[in-house]
């Protein structure tokens, strides 16, 4: 593809912190390469803004490379913008053309409070983590590989759950806000493997409650989540987290 | 966890919701089935006397009656609920998208469950009130009650044409509901895996277009053709 410059409008959310009230500001950027991804284009943004001696706008970034789940941008109406299976930092500028308006909002949810401007809090995900998000069993050295076979198909699927990055994506898209994708792929590629066997239950049922403690709202089967979600993760593992949760209750789970 | 903490977690409240809507869902193919006997052809000198003959048994049978406690229940679980959902996840994101995503990312109807919902349900008052009340009315209050013939009912409240008109209404916001409902329940039960989906998904439309269009073609068919020769 052609390279080619572009000048672009941007209106951007500006916060100072949770307390105060967020607004809209626009901003020009000019002679922003099609080559760039989106982040370098706010790079270029906040050069301008500092030599202006402006504030930058704060948004989160780590590798850029699509794997660490910190880029968190709402663009036009799209988590991490409008491609599919891709995060804000693999956003590239030749989806969009000269004259462009892009609107960047950042997630917006009851239990993502925003710290600055497109930085939201997302620690809510590392409690319900922490709730039961883990195998807690000495694992003592590295065990031969083989020592414990595991069905292909499943071990397919663990793989297909644990690719989550925790980005948030899935309450950011959600009408609900609901936070059900992360927590089903978190539940899921334990739930499928023999170590988080002996936890199943009172992971589902843990993990749920801080899910519920924290805010977020409840799944009603839209899908916009797994739409939005970079990593692909299928609504089916919101089916297995369904399934481990009833089975949980009515087999009662081990704390009561 | 006891049960009642079971059901009051985001996932036991839809499985309250997805419950009651398969329920629900079986009630209306009965439904469906023992209406559509309006269609089945009349001996010589008789006007829908199939249908009245079900309808009559179904009225007067102490089971049913029974059982349809247990239907008000599940309707009124599922409303209560489906509307509870509705308006807790309202208050989940207190500051509104400048852009939202639309139809881009998900379906129009499964965003709108709850007006939907609210639609059947003003349906659902002027159809109980039509062809529910009178006859329960004097079963419980009129010792001399005898069930009122709902076939004659049927003809007479279809021959005005805005009730013909909220009732197709009705089936098609039914129809929507279905389409995002019948495999909304399965998936809340888990059992929308890889195996099953495609299968569950296809039933659901065809469930979704079909028992509200047979339902939908009563009040047409009383009003348009089957009432001109009596």
């Amino acid at each position: 593809m052609q390279h080619y410059n572009m000048n672009l409008t941007l209106k951007v959310w500006r916060q100072r912190s949770n307390k105060v009230k967020g607004h809209f500001e626009s901003f020009q950027v000019k002679n922003i390469s099609s080559e760039m991804s989106f982040l370098e284009m706010f790079d270029v943004l906040n050069e301008q803004l500092v030599a202006e001696g402006k504030d930058p706008i704060a948004f989160d970034h780590d590798c850029r490379e699509g794997i660490c789940g910190m880029c968190s941008m709402y663009i036009n109406g799209r988590a991490h913008g409008p491609w599919t299976q891709n995060t804000t930092c693999q956003l590239h500028m030749r989806e969009y053309k000269d004259g462009d308006t892009i609107v960047v909002e950042p997630w917006r949810a009851e239990s993502f409070p925003v710290i600055r401007d497109l930085v939201v809090d997302r620690s809510a995900f590392d409690r319900i983590i922490g709730a039961g998000g883990y195998v807690s069993v000495n694992t003592g050295n590295a065990v031969d590989a083989n020592s414990l076979p595991i069905e292909k198909q499943k071990a397919d699927e663990a793989f297909a759950a644990a690719s989550c990055i925790g980005c948030g994506a899935c309450v950011a898209a959600c009408p609900n806000a609901s936070a059900m994708l992360f927590v089903s792929a978190k539940i899921a590629h334990l739930a499928l493997l023999p170590q988080g066997e002996p936890e199943r239950k009172n992971r589902a049922v843990n993990m749920i409650q801080q899910m519920d403690t924290e805010g977020f709202g409840s799944c009603t089967n839209i899908g916009a989540c797994e739409a939005e979600c970079p990593k692909g993760i299928s609504l089916e593992n919101i089916a297995r987290l369904n399934r481990e949760y009833v089975g949980a209750i009515f087999s009662g789970s081990n704390n009561g | 966890m006891n049960w009642k903490n079971a059901f009051s977690t985001s996932i036991g409240k839809k499985v309250l919701v997805g419950g009651t809507g398969l329920f629900l869902i079986l009630f209306l193919v009965v439904h469906c089935y023992v209406n559509a006997m309006i269609f089945w052809p009349d001996e010589p000198g008789e006007t829908g006397k199939h249908f009245t003959e079900a309808a009559a048994f179904m009225g007067g049978n102490v089971a049913i009656r029974i059982m349809e406690i247990g239907l008000f229940a599940g309707l009124i679980i599922h409303m209560v609920q489906g509307l509870l959902l509705w308006s807790q996840n309202s208050k989940r994101r207190p500051v509104r998208y400048e852009v939202s995503a639309g139809n881009k990312t998900s379906r129009w109807y499964s965003r709108s469950m709850g007006l939907l919902g609210t639609l059947i349900l003003l349906f659902l008052i002027l159809h109980l009130y039509h062809f529910w009340a009178p006859n329960r009315y004097g079963q419980a209050f009129d010792a001399a009650w005898k069930e009122e013939d709902l076939y004659e009912k049927m003809v007479q409240v279809f021959s005005q044409m805005w009730v013909v008109v909220v009732y197709v209404l009705g089936c098609v916001s039914l129809a929507w509901h279905l389409m995002h409902g019948f495999f909304s329940a399965f998936q809340t039960f888990g059992l929308t895996t890889h195996r099953y989906k495609a299968a569950i998904n296809s039933i659901g439309v065809a469930f979704s277009i079909l028992i509200p269009l047979i339902f939908a073609s009563m009040p047409v068919y009383l009003h348009f053709i089957g009432n001109s020769g009596h």
